[in-house]
C-alpha cells in the first residue's frame, strides 16, 4: 500500500498495474486530463506536475517539478501530487495570471507544463532572475511562442500576489503529509507484478538477494522509457526512494559520500561548493524535472557512455560503494565499467553510494560538455580533467570522457602526455595528438566520429584556457 | 467603452483555459463506453514488396478486437489529397521505412501498441532511393518540372563582369507540434462522427467518406483546437482519421488513434529538404544582372502537396531582390522516405535561402558589406518578379532603413570587426536579411472562405467559420472583427469548434490565410445581419435606415437607442432571421502555369531582422546574442497576437536552420525520432536581447480585412539572418575574403567544418 495526496485528496493505492506512470494514472484513472502527454520520454515537459513534500528538517514544505510521464506511482509515497487543475482558487494563481497577461500561451498544449514549472520555481523564487527562469523552464518545450512571452511572464511575477492557497493551507498540508502512513513493504501489486518500497538498506539488500532479477527504481528517468517506449512489462520493481540510509550527503575531510538514492537537486549545493565546474555542467544535465528525480546511483547503474556525471566521477577518481547481502565493497569507477552498459555489478548486488575524493589545494577540476542544444541535451562529447599543478607543472592528470567509447573512459595516452610537463600550448598540443590514440568514437545521431574526436581534442585547449583565465 | 475590438492587444480567447488545464484537445474528450484504441503496424524496410504477411500473433494478442489491411477497405484505397499516390495502407509495395501496413484495434492503448509490433512480415527488399541528387540524375520525379523566368538569364550572365556559382543543401524540419496526430471516430446512425486534430476538416471529411464509400454528408468532422499544426496537420491528419473511422464502422465502437511521439515523427512528412544551386552574373558593384536558379525539393514517396510547395520555393527564390534576367527551375524528386508536406512557409523559406546565400557570396567577392549588396539589389516599385507580378506597396526600403538605425547596425559592424581582430577563439557575426512573402494560396480555388453567425434573443452571438485554431489566434481575431462590426464587447461573441456541418467545403487553415479569408467571410455575415436589423429598426421607429448604427453595445437610431439584446429580441419578434452565412473569395489573383506568368499573390507581407551571433571556433558552438525585428502586418488586428507570431515564427525558423537535425540511416530509417535526439529550440536559445516591433502607419495597400496583413508564415524566414550571421562570423576567419558553404541545419559540427575551411583560406 502507498499513500499520497492528490491535491487535497488522500489516496491509498494497493492493487494497480505497477508499471503505471503518474501521467497515465492522472489521465486514464482519474480523468484529470489537464496534464498532457507530449513525448512520454521526459524530454518536453508537457506532463510536468509538482510534488509537494516536507523538507528535510520536516519543518516546511518544498515543491518540485517532475515529469509525470516517466515517474512511476511508487514515487508518490508520502507526497502531495499537485496538478494544473488545482492551482487556481477563486482566482487564477499568480503564475497562471501572468501567463494570461503576457500572452504566454498560443496553442496551449505545453502550457499546463509551463505553469507547473513556474509554480515550483515561484515557490522558491518569487522574484526570479533570468538565470532562475532558464533553469526552471529549460525542460519545457514550447513550439509556438519562442519563449519570449513566457520569459516576460516569469519576470513579471514580482508584480503579483506573493501568497496562494498552498501557503494559506500549509499547516493543514503539513499535518496531512505527516499523517500519511508509510508504504508497506510490498507497496503495490497487480496480477504477477510487484513493486517493493523498502525503508532501509538492510531491507533493500534482502530484497535484492531474494529477487535478483528485480529492477531497481530511483528516479526512473531512464527505466521508465523501457515501459513507455519499448512497451516492456517490468514485473518486479524495487523502489529506493524510501530507503532512508541511502539519502546521505556526508562531507568528510577526504571525500564526499553521496547516497545512491539522493536526487541530484539535493546534491547541487554541496557540488557547487566543492566542485564548481561540475555544478556548472550539472545545470545542463537533463532539466530541473530530471534533476529532481535522477540520482548519481541511477546514472552509475545505467552505465551509459553518455551519462553526464560519469566522466567527471572518473576524473575525480570516485569509488562506488556496492552491497550484496551484508557484504559491502568499494570499486573504483575506472574498474566498474566492463562494456557497453555492462558493469561489475553482480546479481543481487546494488549501488549504495558514491565516494568522491575532495580536491586538494593544487588540483583543478575542468569540466566541459558539447551538445547540439545548450539546454536539456545529451552530450556529443563530455570531458573532465583533474590536474595537479605545481608551479604550472602538471604533476598528475586524470581524465574522464563521455561519448567517445562504449563506456565512459579515461584518456590514458593524453594523461601521460601531460604528466610532468608545464601547462602550456606545446603540452596541450602533444596531449591532443595523444588523445587520437585513446579513442575511436562512433558516428551517430548526435555527432560524427570526426567531430567527436576534434571536439575532444579542442576541449583540452578550451579547458586549459580556463585554467589560465579563471572566470 | 469598446472592449476587444480590432486593433486591441487582447489575450487569446482560450488563454484562461490553457493555463487552467481545461482547454480540451482530442485526447482529452471523455470516451464512450468500450472505446477501442488503434495503432498501425509498419514496415521495417524502405523499399520492396511484402512477400508474406502473417498477422496471427497480432490477432491473438491481448485485448485485440480487429485487425484490418487495405483489402478491408471497400471505398477509395488512396487518400492522396491532390494527386493519387498515398495508399491508406500498403498495397504490398513498400515505399518508405515505417509505412503503415495494417491497423489494429484493442481495448487499451498499450495493448494496441504491443499488438502492432507482433506481425511477422517478410519482404523482398530493394535498394532505397535516398539521395536527392541521385533522384534528380535518374529523373525520378513525383511531379513534372516547372520553369519560369524573364529576360535572357544565360546571355546576361555570360556578358556580366563577374560570374558566381553556389549550391546548398537545406535540411528538412520535423513539425514537433506538442500535441501529436490524433483522431477519435464514433459510429453514428448515418455514418461517422470524427474528432480530429486537423488543419483541414473538409478534406478529412471528404477522404473519410470516400474510404468508407459514403456520401460526404454522412461524415461530420469537428475540430475545437490543435496543440500546434504548423502545416503538419494540413494533409497528414487524414490517414489517422480514415483508419479510426474505418475501424469504428467495422466494430461499431468508438475508436481512437493517437500516434506515440516516436511514431508521429517516423510516419509523418516533414518540411522538404532542398538542394539548391545558383549561377549568377553581377557587375563590379555587386548588382545582379542575371541569375539561373534551380531548386530541387526532396518530396518523399508521393506528390502530397509537393507541386505547390516547390512552386512556392521558386516564387521566393528571388526573395526581395530584382533579377532582371532570371531563369528559375523547380524539381520535385522522389525518395523512399515519408512524403514531405506543408510546413510554415511552404517551400518559401527553402527558396529564399539560395538567393540569401548568393547575397553573402557576392559581398565577399566584391569586398562589400552584405547589407550594401542586399540594398543594392532590392526591388523597386513597379519592377516585375520572374513570374511577372508587379511590385507594389513595397515597404522594405523603409523597413530596412528604420532597422539599420534602431539596431545600430553600422556601429555594431565596426565593433564586431574590432572584436574579431582581438578575440582568440570566439568570433562574432552580424547580418540583416529581409523577407518578402507572397500571400494567397497558389491553387486559386482555395482562396475562398465561409462563415456562419447566429444572434440569439439575449443578444449573444455565436460565430463559426471555416478556419481552424492551432494557437495562432485566428478565433480571437475573427471574433474581434465581428465584435467591431456589431459594436459589441468581445465577450458577447462566442466561437465554438470548427465543424463541417456548420460551414461546408472549407479550405485548409494554411498559407497564412486564416484571418484574411475567414475574417472577411465573417465580416460579410455580420454586415448582412446588420442590414436586416437596420431595416427592422427603420420600419419599427420610422427612421432612415442610414441613421442606424451599432456602437457601444447598443443600436442607435435617429432619436433613440436600444441595447443589443433588446434589438435581438425585437428582430426576433418581427420575424427577422438572425442567422446568416458569409462568404469571401480573394480578388485579382491568377497564374498561367503554361506561361509561367501572372499574379499568384494578392499582396506581399514584409519584414527584416538583424541578428548577431557568437561562435566558438574550437567546437562550432554558437549563441545568438541579439535580434532586432521590424515586421509589416499592415494595420494589426491584434498586436499581441501578431507579436507572438513573429517571435514564435522567428525562433522556429532559427531551430530549422541551427539545431534541428533530421537523420536517416542508410536503410532509410529515421534515427531522430524523439525530442531526446531532435532538438527544437529551448528557453535559453531565446536571444537575451530580442527587440520585435510592428511597422507603424502602413495599412495594407490592398483591401484585406481592415487593411491588416497575414502573419503566420512570413516571420519564420526572418531567421535566415541567424544563418547569415553565422556565415559572417565564419567569414571573419578569412578576413571576409570568402564565405564557406554552410549547409543547414548549421549544427555546431557543420559550423566547425566551415570554420576550418574558412581558416584554410587564410593561412
Amino acid at each position: 500500500m502507498i499513500q499520497f495526496l492528490l491535491n487535497d485528496q488522500l489516496i491509498t493505492l494497493e492493487q494497480i498495474d505497477t508499471n503505471t506512470t503518474v501521467l497515465d494514472y492522472l489521465r486514464l484513472h482519474r480523468q484529470q486530463t489537464g496534464t498532457k502527454e507530449g513525448c512520454a520520454s521526459g524530454d518536453c515537459g508537457a506532463c510536468t506536475v509538482v510534488l509537494g513534500e516536507l523538507n528535510e528538517a520536516q519543518t516546511g514544505l518544498q515543491y518540485r517539478a517532475i515529469n509525470s510521464c516517466i515517474t512511476l506511482l511508487g514515487a508518490l509515497q508520502g507526497k502531495q501530487l499537485i496538478t494544473v487543475e488545482c492551482l487556481a482558487g477563486e482566482r487564477l494563481h499568480p503564475v497562471q495570471q501572468t501567463m494570461v497577461d503576457c500572452h504566454g500561451s498560443q496553442c496551449g498544449f505545453c502550457t499546463p507544463g509551463f505553469v507547473m514549472s513556474l509554480f515550483a520555481m515561484w515557490k522558491q523564487q518569487p522574484k526570479p532572475s533570468h538565470e532562475h527562469i532558464d533553469l526552471a523552464l529549460g525542460g519545457n518545450l514550447c513550439r509556438c511562442t519562442g519563449y519570449q512571452p513566457i520569459i516576460k511572464a516569469a519576470q513579471a511575477l514580482g508584480e503579483y500576489a506573493t501568497d496562494d492557497t498552498f501557503s494559506a493551507n500549509a499547516q493543514t498540508t503539513r499535518q496531512a503529509l505527516k499523517a500519511l502512513q508509510p508504504a508497506s513493504h510490498l507497496a503495490l501489486s497487480y496480477q504477477q507484478q510487484q513493486y517493493f518500497l523498502p525503508h532501509t538498506r538492510a531491507e533493500l539488500a534482502e530484497l535484492c538477494l531474494h529477487y535478483p532479477d528485480a529492477r531497481l527504481v530511483a528516479g526512473s528517468t531512464d527505466l521508465a522509457l523501457e515501459i513507455t517506449q519499448n512497451l516492456k512489462e517490468l514485473p518486479c520493481l524495487i523502489g529506493v526512494n524510501q530507503v532512508q540510509d541511502m539519502q546521505q550527503l556526508d562531507v568528510l575531510a577526504e571525500k564526499i559520500i553521496i547516497g545512491a538514492a539522493r536526487p541530484y537537486s539535493d546534491c547541487m549545493e554541496v557540488i557547487h561548493t566543492y566542485y564548481p565546474a561540475f555544478a556548472a555542467m550539472m545545470q545542463r544535465l537533463g532539466s530541473t524535472q530530471i534533476r529532481n528525480q535522477g540520482t548519481f546511483g541511477g546514472n552509475i547503474g545505467t552505465a551509459s557512455p553518455i551519462g553526464d556525471t560519469l566522466p567527471v566521477l572518473l576524473a575525480l577518481n570516485a569509488e562506488v560503494e556496492l552491497q550484496k547481502g551484508e557484504h559491502i565493497r568499494l570499486v573504483n569507477l575506472n574498474d566498474y565499467f566492463t562494456g557497453y552498459r555492462k558493469t561489475v555489478l553482480e546479481k543481487g548486488e546494488f549501488i549504495a553510494a558514491v565516494h568522491i575524493p575532495r580536491l586538494q589545494a593544487q588540483q583543478v577540476l575542468m569540466v566541459d560538455k558539447v551538445s547540439k542544444r545548450f539546454d536539456d541535451d545529451i552530450s556529443a562529447v563530455c570531458a573532465a580533467w583533474v590536474l595537479t599543478l605545481n608551479n604550472n607543472v602538471i604533476e598528475c592528470a586524470r581524465s574522464g570522457y563521455g561519448g567517445m567509447a562504449a563506456t565512459p573512459a579515461r584518456a590514458l595516452n593524453a594523461e601521460q602526455a601531460l604528466i610532468g610537463k608545464p601547462l602550456d600550448h606545446t603540452t596541450i598540443q602533444a596531449a591532443q595528438q595523444a588523445l587520437a590514440h585513446d579513442f575511436k568514437p562512433m558516428s551517430d545521431v548526435r555527432a560524427s566520429s570526426w567531430y567527436r574526436m576534434m571536439v575532444a581534442q579542442n576541449l583540452l585547449e578550451r579547458m586549459s584556457l580556463s585554467v589560465h583565465q579563471p572566470a | 467603452m469598446k472592449q476587444g475590438h480590432a486593433g486591441q492587444a487582447i489575450p487569446h480567447d482560450s488563454a484562461i483555459r490553457h493555463v487552467s488545464g481545461t482547454a480540451r484537445y482530442v485526447d482529452d474528450i471523455p470516451l464512450p463506453l468500450n472505446t477501442l484504441h488503434a495503432m498501425v503496424g509498419t514496415s521495417t524496410c524502405a523499399a520492396g514488396h511484402i512477400t508474406q504477411l502473417d498477422l496471427s500473433a497480432v490477432k491473438s494478442s491481448a485485448g485485440v478486437k480487429a485487425v484490418l489491411t487495405l483489402d478491408d477497405v471497400t471505398g477509395h484505397k488512396d487518400i492522396g489529397p491532390v494527386f493519387p499516390g498515398d495508399p491508406l495502407l500498403s498495397t504490398g509495395e513498400i515505399l518508405f521505412y515505417g509505412q503503415p501496413i495494417f491497423v489494429v484495434a484493442a481495448d487499451t492503448y498499450q495493448n494496441a501498441r504491443r499488438a502492432a509490433r507482433k506481425a511477422k512480415i517478410e519482404y523482398t527488399p530493394q535498394t532505397p532511393l535516398l539521395d536527392v541528387k541521385q533522384a534528380l540524375h535518374q529523373q525520378r520525379f513525383v511531379r513534372p518540372t516547372h520553369i519560369f523566368g524573364q529576360g535572357n538569364a544565360q546571355a546576361a550572365i555570360q556578358a556580366a563582369p563577374i560570374q558566381l556559382h553556389g549550391e546548398q543543401y537545406i535540411g528538412g524540419q520535423e513539425h514537433f507540434y506538442l500535441e501529436g496526430q490524433v483522431s477519435l471516430a464514433l459510429p453514428t446512425e448515418e455514418g461517422v462522427m470524427v474528432y480530429s486534430s486537423t488543419q483541414h476538416p473538409s478534406e478529412l471529411q471528404k477522404l473519410v467518406a470516400e474510404v468508407l464509400h459514403l456520401p460526404i454528408h454522412a461524415v461530420t468532422v469537428e475540430m475545437r483546437r490543435m496543440g500546434g499544426g504548423f502545416g503538419g496537420k494540413e494533409t497528414q491528419a487524414a490517414q489517422w482519421a480514415c483508419l479510426a473511422a474505418l475501424l469504428a464502422l467495422k466494430t461499431q465502437q468508438a475508436v481512437k488513434l493517437r500516434l506515440p511521439r516516436a511514431d508521429d515523427m517516423s510516419l509523418t512528412g516533414k518540411r522538404h529538404p532542398f538542394w539548391n544551386q545558383y549561377t549568377l552574373g553581377c557587375d563590379e558593384e555587386g548588382k545582379i544582372l542575371g541569375a539561373m536558379i534551380q531548386v530541387v525539393g526532396e518530396c518523399g514517396y508521393s506528390p502530397d502537396l509537393s507541386d505547390a510547395i516547390v512552386d512556392r520555393a521558386m516564387f521566393h527564390s528571388d526573395n526581395a531582390y530584382y533579377l532582371p534576367n532570371a531563369h528559375i527551375v523547380g524539381q520535385r524528386c522522389f525518395t523512399n522516405t515519408v512524403s514531405h508536406t506543408a510546413f510554415r512557409g511552404f517551400g518559401g523559406p527553402q527558396g529564399m535561402m539560395i538567393i540569401e546565400q548568393a547575397m553573402d557570396d557576392i559581398a565577399r567577392r566584391v569586398g562589400k558589406d552584405p547589407l550594401d549588396i542586399r540594398k543594392l539589389n532590392l526591388y523597386q516599385e513597379q519592377q516585375t518578379t520572374p513570374y511577372g507580378q508587379t511590385i507594389e506597396y513595397f515597404v522594405l526600403p523603409s523597413i530596412i532603413e528604420q532597422l539599420e538605425y534602431s539596431s545600430d547596425y553600422w556601429q555594431r559592424r565596426e565593433g564586431i570587426k574590432l572584436f574579431n581582430q582581438t578575440a582568440s577563439h570566439v568570433k562574432k557575426g552580424l547580418a540583416l536579411t529581409p523577407v518578402k512573402f507572397g500571400i494567397s494560396f497558389t491553387a486559386q480555388h482555395l482562396n475562398q472562405a465561409g462563415a456562419l453567425i447566429h444572434i440569439y434573443t439575449d443578444g449573444s452571438i455565436h460565430l463559426n467559420h471555416g478556419g481552424t485554431e492551432m494557437g495562432q489566434g485566428l478565433n480571437i481575431k475573427v471574433a474581434q472583427v465581428v465584435a467591431t462590426e456589431f459594436g459589441v464587447d468581445i465577450e458577447r461573441v462566442l466561437i465554438s469548434a470548427t465543424r463541417t456541418d456548420k460551414v461546408p467545403n472549407t479550405s485548409p487553415t494554411a498559407a497564412s490565410s486564416g484571418t484574411d479569408l475567414n475574417g472577411k467571410a465573417a465580416q460579410q455575415a455580420a454586415q448582412i445581419l446588420k442590414a436586416r436589423i437596420a431595416e427592422c429598426i427603420a420600419t419599427e421607429y420610422q427612421v432612415p435606415v442610414e441613421s442606424v448604427e451599432f456602437v457601444n453595445n447598443q443600436v442607435r437610431y435617429l432619436g433613440g437607442a436600444l441595447s443589443f439584446a433588446e434589438v435581438a429580441n425585437l428582430a426576433y419578434l418581427h420575424r427577422v432571421s438572425l442567422s446568416s452565412t458569409g462568404y469571401y473569395k480573394t480578388p485579382l489573383i491568377h497564374y498561367d502555369r503554361k506561361a509561367g506568368k501572372g499574379r499568384p499573390f494578392f499582396y506581399y507581407a514584409m519584414g527584416a531582422a538583424v541578428s548577431e551571433v557568437q561562435i566558438d571556433t574550437l567546437t562550432g558552438e554558437y549563441k545568438v546574442l541579439r535580434v532586432d525585428i521590424l515586421h509589416d502586418v499592415g494595420t494589426s488586428l491584434n498586436p499581441a497576437v501578431d507579436q507572438g507570431q513573429i517571435e514564435g515564427g522567428f525562433i522556429q525558423g532559427m531551430g530549422w536552420l541551427t539545431t534541428e537535425e533530421l537523420m536517416w540511416n542508410q536503410e532509410g530509417r529515421l534515427l531522430s525520432t524523439s525530442p531526446a535526439t531532435y532538438k527544437i529550440p529551448a528557453i535559453s536559445d531565446t536571444p537575451p536581447v530580442f527587440n520585435v516591433a510592428l511597422l507603424k502607419d502602413h495599412p495594407n495597400g490592398v483591401a484585406t480585412i481592415y487593411h491588416s496583413k497575414a502573419v503566420g508564415e512570413p516571420p519564420f524566414m526572418l531567421a535566415i539572418s541567424v544563418w547569415s550571421a553565422l556565415r559572417d562570423a565564419i567569414s571573419s576567419l578569412s578576413h571576409y575574403k570568402m564565405s564557406p558553404r554552410l549547409d543547414t541545419p548549421a549544427t555546431p559540427e557543420r559550423v566547425l567544418r566551415a570554420v576550418l575551411e574558412s581558416r584554410a583560406h587564410n593561412p
